[in-house]
């Protein structure tokens, strides 16, 4: 796993949108072979999706051949619900971008047969090779998607109920009245998300904190979803100085040391996107000494 | 699922004005009617043909005139042996100047002309071909006060002691039931007050006072039984007295008050009064023109109904008299004008020319609005409110496409 810290909420966006961009590039996707992303919902993206828009207008990015999953959809709330995923997910990026209305993929929390519809779901990620890059936020509590805590990491995609915890805190989208908040969605499992060839999770603000002190500190444990990336080979969690606020400053400076010796001694240019060196081992810096 | 096949046109790159706001958005159109994208995306899997690059611009609906006389040197009461060509024309030079849609209005005439007359100015569709829509006409007089006349011809005003049937032998019911938006009458008039609401159940019409010496009562009285409407508020009305502040009064009822039609040319209305009644009731305001023909022409001598006018600096007159006689303004101008003597935002200055004029007349869903449903009759604006491209039912015109002529 690695982990990449950043100042605040916008350099973390800055850092992730780039990082996506480069991915989706230099994997030169194409109608037959697309690039298949997973995608969340939550206040953690919006930053990432505005960046990939505006990357989108200035002409670097193109979501022509990317084929799109989304994470997670309320059941029960209609399509065109401003607080529906579908709408989130229209206004955040969809409209604003290129991508065939063909290539988004979404649950739909209105199927007669919701059991029917994650098996769909699910087949249809098969159908394209499964998915190269999972992009999520997390909870408070440290779930990722709807998979509360005591959701099996081996999860796959299904209805959930949701934590009481999060009806609470999602009230506000729906005029702070409990009642009105959906008690079911339809969400992708830890392990539907797992399965994905890259994990890369965005984690900021103080009320973050604890989760990603749980999630990469302890153990790998269901009560914290998110810890199930700690066995994952290709993983990127980035957060914000406020998140790693729980974090044992050993912890803290060990990540930051990672980059900062691959700035000094590499080079940020000799450096591929999983922080491989490109081409032979060269030291940029070799320390004098005796 | 319906699916449909109409190309969908996409504006960009602009500020919607959409729920009282000016919002960076998107607008889609498709088959001369505004569509609701999401429905577009996820429901029929498709995406904008067309992409139209609004340059930062402001988007808005077209304008609505539901005061207008005449203009390109054509008059809705004076041309009566060639009503059709009139509408045709100042339909299309209206368009042209971003008016989409508009009430063509007639001054107090003898029945004989209504007779010729109304069945030509009855509702009309906007397009390319017909120019701005035809909302119905607005029919002035002449069932208004003498005191009150304005540029009116007193020869012609009527009252109406025996009721609908008064009614009948000027207009003919059957002409308002087909042809007419609204009245304009005068509620103290021998038999108004009494008829209206007989009147409106009767033809379906709306009814606006003016061209009154109505006290507040009165005016009351008419409002509540259903003259929802002002015409032309402060001219050729009884002017605010403490004690009797005449219809103006209405707008300081503490319960629901009508729309009214305002002049903001500068001229008939001070900026001041412009300001009292925009603060007084703003979400009542129309704005509108009351140009008669010689708008967008050389000043001179012009005919008003069956009198002649003298037209300079941008002043109409009563020819040797000082009664002003209509206006030679646009609806765009009296737009910007209406921020510069009030300081109000530009969405409430578009929605006087828009929404409240669509409201008044009951037809929100379909005009003065980019609601989803709503005809694609679309202003591009700039940020001064100069109306720089206007698309009628979804398809732009220009003077290419849209030709006119004027009446010399």
């Amino acid at each position: 796993m690695r982990l990449v810290i950043r100042n605040d909420a916008d350099t973390v966006a800055d850092y992730i949108a780039e990082y996506i961009k480069e991915r989706i590039n230099q994997f030169k996707p194409t109608a037959e072979r697309p690039f298949v992303i997973g995608l969340p919902t939550g206040s953690s993206p919006i930053g990432v999706y505005k960046r990939l828009v505006r990357l989108c207008n200035e002409g670097k990015l193109s979501f022509k051949n990317v084929v799109s999953f989304n994470m997670d959809e309320y059941v029960g709330l209609p399509r065109d619900h401003p607080e529906s995923y579908h709408s989130f997910m229209w206004n955040h990026l969809f409209k604003h971008i290129d991508i065939p209305p063909e290539n988004v993929n979404i649950l739909n929390g209105n199927a007669e047969d919701l059991q029917a519809e994650c098996e769909r779901y699910e087949s249809k990620i098969q159908s394209y090779g499964g998915i190269e890059l999972f992009m999520g936020g997390i909870g408070p509590d440290g779930h990722i998607a709807f998979n509360e805590p005591g959701s099996s990491l081996q999860s796959r995609t299904r209805v959930k109920t949701l934590a009481y915890e999060t009806i609470i805190a999602n009230a506000r989208f729906f005029g702070g009245d409990v009642s009105k908040v959906p008690k079911l969605a339809l969400t992708v499992g830890v392990g539907t998300v797992m399965d994905a060839r890259e994990v890369v999770v965005i984690i900021t603000g103080a009320n973050k904190a604890i989760a990603l002190a749980k999630c990469i500190e302890e153990g790998v444990n269901h009560m914290w979803t998110v810890s199930a990336i700690q066995t994952h080979p290709r993983s990127l969690v980035v957060c914000d100085d406020d998140a790693t606020l729980e974090l044992h400053v050993k912890t803290v400076r060990y990540f930051k040391s990672i980059e900062q010796v691959q700035d000094e001694m590499i080079g940020r240019e000799n450096l591929g996107l999983y922080g491989q060196v490109a081409g032979p081992l060269k030291y940029k810096n070799i320390p004098s000494g005796n | 699922m319906e699916s449909s096949s109409g190309s969908i046109t996409q504006f960009y790159n602009c500020l919607v004005l959409k729920d009282h706001n000016l919002v960076k958005d998107y607008l889609y159109v498709q088959d001369g009617k505004i569509i609701d994208p999401a429905k577009m995306f996820w429901e029929e899997k498709r995406t904008p043909d067309v992409r139209i690059d609004c340059k930062g611009g402001i988007v808005a609906p077209g304008y609505i005139d539901v005061q207008i006389n005449g203009a390109f040197g054509y008059d809705f009461s004076n041309d009566t042996d060639i009503i059709e060509e009139a509408v045709e024309n100042i339909s299309k030079g209206l368009l042209l100047q971003g008016c989409t849609a508009y009430c063509p209005t007639t001054v107090s005439s003898r029945p004989e002309v209504y007779h010729k007359v109304l069945p030509h100015l009855g509702p009309r569709k906007g397009s390319i071909e017909n120019g701005a829509a035809v909302l119905g006409a607005h029919i002035e007089g002449p069932f208004i006060s003498p005191q009150k006349k304005g540029a009116h011809e007193l020869a012609t005003l009527r009252t109406a002691k025996n009721g609908l049937s008064d009614f009948d032998e000027c207009y003919g019911l059957e002409n308002l039931r087909k042809y007419a938006a609204y009245v304009t009458m005068a509620p103290e008039v021998e038999g108004i007050t009494d008829t209206i609401s007989a009147l409106i159940k009767e033809t379906g019409i709306s009814i606006a006072s003016g061209h009154s010496n109505a006290t507040t009562a009165q005016a009351d009285e008419a409002f509540k039984k259903g003259a929802n409407m002002i015409t032309h508020l402060f001219n050729a009305m009884h002017p605010f007295h403490q004690r009797d502040p005449g219809i103006i009064g209405l707008l300081g009822a503490s319960d629901s008050r009508p729309f009214y039609g305002i002049i903001c040319d500068g001229i008939h209305v001070h900026p001041h009064s412009v300001m009292i009644a925009y603060y007084a009731h703003p979400n009542g305001a129309c704005l509108v023109t009351d140009a008669m023909s010689a708008q967008s022409l050389p000043d001179g001598f012009y005919k008003l109904g069956e009198m002649d006018v003298d037209v300079h600096g941008g002043h109409v007159y009563i020819k040797g008299t000082n009664t002003i006689a209509g206006s030679i303004a646009t609806l765009a101008e009296c737009v910007r004008k209406f921020i510069k003597f009030t300081g109000a935002s530009k969405v409430e200055a578009l929605e006087n020319a828009t929404l409240h004029p669509a409201q008044m007349l009951g037809i929100s869903d379909k005009k003065g609005t980019l609601t989803h449903g709503a005809d694609a009759d679309i202003l591009i604006l700039n940020q001064d409110l100069d109306v720089q491209r206007v698309f009628i039912a979804g398809v732009e015109a220009t003077s290419n496409n849209v030709r006119f002529k004027q009446k010399l």
